[in-house]
């Protein structure tokens, strides 16, 4: 409910309360929804990375789903990182990708290295092997993160927009409290369907259980 | 409508569309698992009428 709410607040601000850019036009209003989406990609991947952690380090079956989960909402989040930002780019350069942009580039190894964990995951049996295996990729996957955050800023040339700067986020109040809201949004909302999923996986598993008992 | 708000509007259905589809395949599973629950249930109840011994 409180995702939805944010949702609602976020999107009303960035559509009928937030400026229009003197650049862009209305255009740069995807803003608010790829950027937030993006970061909260990220979010999950740190989130699968602790988790990832914590089984490495205690050991325990719930860190492998939470890792697992954790993983599956970023990706979710990167399909949806990479599908807005190929139509933000359609609109402002002209081309939905553009392959000499290292922060595209660098987003869509992340995002392959970690829907790759996914083959990895299935192609062995379920088990502490599994879910060793699954913890130490989730964590090699989180080295590439700051890369990919940092490329923009390494980078020479880009037509990629930075917004975030040393000394302070490069829009107004108005711009950047809807940009507040609108990533609040996405994190809730991230947050309630893992919860969500995660819930949903611990009853399969549990049935499971239950089958093979009364089997 | 201008082109920019056609796309702006592309990347905000792109995020409805992406919970949309979450919520409907989250609704599908709560649906299986009430279908194993409910033969879950009805195999203990067959289980506790059997004779013992």
């Amino acid at each position: 409910m409180t995702a939805a709410a944010l949702l609602v607040a976020g999107l009303g601000l960035a559509l009928f309360w937030a400026p229009e850019d003197a650049d862009q036009g209305i255009s740069q209003k995807i803003f608010y929804v790829h950027v937030p989406v993006a970061l909260t990609a990220y979010a999950a991947f740190f989130w699968a990375a602790w988790k990832a952690l914590r089984l490495l380090w205690k050991g325990g079956d719930r860190y492998d789903l939470e890792s697992y989960t954790a993983v599956h909402m970023g990706v979710i989040f990167g399909v949806l990182t990479l599908v807005t930002g190929s139509i933000w780019a359609k609109v402002s350069w002209g081309h939905w990708w553009v392959w000499s942009e290292r922060q595209l580039t660098l987003f869509l190894i992340l995002f392959l290295f970690y829907s790759a964990y996914f083959m990895l995951r299935y192609s062995t049996d379920p088990g502490p092997r599994r879910a060793r295996t699954s913890a130490v990729y989730s964590l090699f996957g989180v080295v590439l993160i700051p890369v990919s955050f940092m490329a923009i800023r390494l980078a020479e040339g880009l037509i990629h927009p930075v917004v975030f700067k040393r000394d302070g986020p490069d829009m107004d109040g108005t711009m950047f409290l809807t940009f507040c809201v609108c990533l609040a949004a996405m994190l809730a909302l991230a947050g309630g369907l893992y919860l969500l999923e995660l819930s949903g996986k611990r009853a399969d598993a549990n049935l499971r259980d239950l089958r093979e008992r009364l089997a | 409508m201008s082109t920019g708000e056609k796309y702006l509007w592309g990347a905000y259905l792109a995020l409805f569309a992406m919970v949309l589809v979450y919520i409907v395949l989250i609704a599908l599973k709560v649906g299986r698992l009430e279908r194993e629950i409910a033969e879950l249930a009805e195999l203990a109840r067959a289980k506790a009428e059997e004779p013992r011994g």
